[in-house]
Order: C-alpha cells, then sequence, then structure tokens
C-alpha cells in the first residue's frame, strides 16, 4: 500500500497542477502498475482547487477505468475536498461511459 | 497610450485596473501619456501600483496605507509556483474567515492558472483586489494581453465569433485543449463555470470580456433562488459584441462576503448541473436506430 501525503507537497490549499502532475506521473501510477494500492492522505489540506483534483485522478481513472477508484482511496479529507473529489470521479466515470 | 480620468472623481473596478497595467507594460513608459489627475480620489491609483507597474511617475503626494486587509495591488503572475506563493501570501493579508478565504484564493488560482496555461501571454497575468468595507465586498479583477479565448477554444471546438467563443469556455467540460469529454489529464474545462457558478450562486457580478466580445452575469434579485446553469447564456445576463477588441482575456467578478453561500452547499449544486451537461453531451454523441 502506498501512502501520499499531500500536504507536505501541496499546502493547506492545494492548487497548483504541476504538483498533482508530478505525484500522479511519479508516484500514484507507477504504484498502480505495480500492483500496490494507493492511499491519497488529504490530512490538514483545508482546500483544493477542481483543477488540482482533475491533474491529480483524472488520469488514472482513464487509464485504469473506474476500478482505480477500487485501488486508491482518499484519507482524512474535508467535507469540501471529499465533494471536489466526488465531481472529478464522477464526470470522468461519466465521460468513459459504462464499462 | 493615453490614462485619463474625471476630474472630480475616479471609480474603477479592479478588472479595469489590471486592463490598464496589462496594456501598458506592452507599451514604452515613454510613449505612456497619464494626465494631471485633479479628482482626490487619484492617489487610489499609486496604491494599487498602476504608476509603479507602468515605470511612470505620479507627482501627486499621498500617504501609503499597508494593504492589509484592504486591497492586493496590481501584481504580475507569470508562473505556476510564483501563483502558489502569491496565493500563499495574499490569503492572511485579506484578513477572511477561512471560508471566504478559500472561495477568494479558488477564484484567484483557477483565473490566473488558466492565463499561465492557455493565454500565451508573453507579459502574465495582472491581477489586483480590493476590499469594500460598506458592501463587505471584495472586487477582483484579472487580465491578460495572450492570445484570447476564440483563439484557445477553437483549437478543438468550432466558435464563429468571440461570443460564442466565451459561451463555450464557460460550460462545463470545455476546454480549448482536446474535446474529448473528461478533458485532457491536465485540463477538465470547468475553471471559468466553476467561478460563473460561486458568482452565480452568490448573486454576485462576474464578467468577462475577449476579443470584441462580452459577457456579463446579472445580479439576480434576492428571494429569487439561484439556480445554476450549464449554458451561461440560460443564466440572466447581458452580452455585448462589437466592442473595441481587447487582444487576451479580462474577468472580474465581485464577491459579497456576508452572502457567500457555504463552499460545499455549492459545490453539491456545481456538482449536479456538472454532471448533468456532461451526460447530456454524451448521449448527444450516441448513435440513434435506424427505423426502416
Amino acid at each position: 500500500m502506498k501512502n501520499i501525503v499531500l500536504f507536505n507537497k501541496a499546502g493547506a490549499f492545494a492548487e497548483n497542477k504541476d504538483i498533482a502532475r508530478d505525484i500522479r506521473v511519479k508516484e500514484i501510477i507507477p504504484a498502480l502498475n505495480s500492483g500496490e494500492d494507493v492511499v491519497l492522505d488529504f490530512e490538514k489540506v483545508e482546500a483544493a482547487t477542481q483543477s488540482f483534483v482533475h491533474a491529480l485522478i483524472s488520469d488514472v481513472i482513464r487509464k485504469f477505468g473506474s476500478a482505480a477508484l477500487d485501488r486508491m482511496s482518499f484519507r482524512s479529507c474535508t467535507p469540501t475536498v471529499k465533494k471536489i473529489i466526488g465531481i472529478v470521479t464522477d464526470y470522468m466515470q461519466e465521460s468513459l461511459g459504462p464499462e | 497610450m493615453e490614462i485619463t480620468a474625471n476630474n472630480k472623481w475616479i471609480s474603477i473596478h479592479p478588472a479595469v485596473l489590471a486592463m490598464i497595467a496589462a496594456l501598458g507594460v506592452t507599451v514604452d513608459p515613454a510613449n505612456i501619456r497619464c494626465q494631471k489627475f485633479e479628482a482626490r480620489s487619484s492617489h487610489y491609483l499609486a496604491r494599487m501600483g498602476l504608476f509603479k507597474t507602468l515605470k511612470i511617475p505620479f507627482n501627486v503626494p499621498f500617504v501609503e496605507h499597508e494593504p492589509a486587509g484592504r486591497f492586493i495591488p496590481i501584481t504580475r503572475i507569470r508562473g505556476s509556483d510564483e501563483l502558489s506563493r502569491f496565493i500563499a501570501d495574499m490569503v492572511p493579508l485579506l484578513h477572511l474567515e477561512p471560508e471566504q478565504a478559500r472561495t477568494i484564493g479558488y477564484i484567484i488560482s483557477e483565473l490566473a492558472r488558466n492565463v499561465i496555461e492557455h493565454a500565451e501571454a508573453d507579459h502574465g497575468a495582472f491581477l489586483c483586489a480590493q476590499y469594500y468595507k460598506k458592501s463587505n465586498s471584495i472586487r477582483v479583477g484579472i487580465a491578460d494581453t495572450g492570445v484570447g479565448i476564440k483563439q484557445t477554444i477553437t483549437r478543438s471546438h468550432p466558435a464563429d465569433t468571440d461570443l460564442e467563443a466565451i459561451r463555450l469556455a464557460l460550460r462545463p467540460g470545455i476546454t480549448g485543449t482536446t474535446n474529448r469529454e473528461g478533458g485532457t489529464e491536465q485540463n477538465a474545462g470547468a475553471g471559468l463555470f466553476f467561478i460563473k457558478s460561486i458568482a452565480s450562486i452568490n448573486r454576485d457580478f462576474f464578467v468577462i470580456y475577449s476579443g470584441n466580445a462580452l459577457y456579463k452575469l446579472l445580479k439576480k434579485p434576492a428571494g429569487v433562488r439561484p439556480r445554476l446553469h450549464a449554458d451561461p447564456f440560460d443564466d440572466r445576463h447581458s452580452q455585448e459584441e462589437n466592442l473595441p477588441a481587447w487582444r487576451g482575456t479580462v474577468v472580474g467578478a465581485d464577491i459579497t462576503l456576508d452572502q457567500t453561500a457555504e463552499f460545499s452547499a455549492l459545490l453539491d449544486a456545481i456538482a449536479g448541473t456538472y454532471k448533468a451537461a456532461v451526460r447530456e453531451r454524451v448521449q448527444a454523441r450516441y448513435r440513434r436506430p435506424k427505423f426502416i
């Protein structure tokens, strides 16, 4: 299980998409490719933009399908961050269509 | 370039200040003519950093206020990390409640990232903001002299006019980077829709100007329950075409702080509208049975 602490990289307001891309490319996708599950730990992250969350996980959902959500968990999210993640996972699955 | 103002008073939205700054830095300071301001409020332009940004003199003495809690002077943002640092420094300056700071930070981040990523603006994004105690509101303006919305959006979606391009840019899930549903790995095409939604649900002012077109969300009267629409033309709005062409994009937004709907409640409304818009577009591409 790979645990990724977002606060250490993106701070309390997660909005930098370049950082999100780096986490996705260098940590999330390699971990999933090697069969590891991933925990995205949002402890101390007070808010995140939709753009940040999109850059963090949309391509993971596109590459691995909605099954990515069985292998990727989101820990300690504020209600706001939970909703942003929900918006992104919803529209990504909606755009992929039924699998 | 010539900068003039009314002799008696000056009232200027941060979006206009951002426009003057964005345009002004493209001009040699020797070619900027600025009238001798007589209005008492002209020192506002100096406090907001206009003359410093344009590298031209301002000879009227004024008292420089601490910006804390009042305004964000004209600031140029050219890169991603610079933007992150600016937001981190800006939020404490405004002395806002956490919920309000989140909303303002969100708006500035999404707008400035649009410029950094899409505008191809050599001079970057110019932004400034002003807090108004009487209305307890913050006005934010951001401007660039990049390629404008029509040039970026038509890389993936057809739009014949600047207004049609603005309309597309405000729809959820439409980005100039791809016509694929769900966007690219870095772009969803949702930033402007989110910001228009924040303004709409709070009954706040929002304006976007690019090329020769302008779209303005009209403030909804109190008592009317705001509803989000995927198509900005379904919102109560005004629109203009054939304006003097602005090469680039300008966005202005007023956020009334004591009306700011709880951000998470706003997200519920956005989620529903967004999902429905994507579903509608996906279904529109379904093949239809041929009945013969």
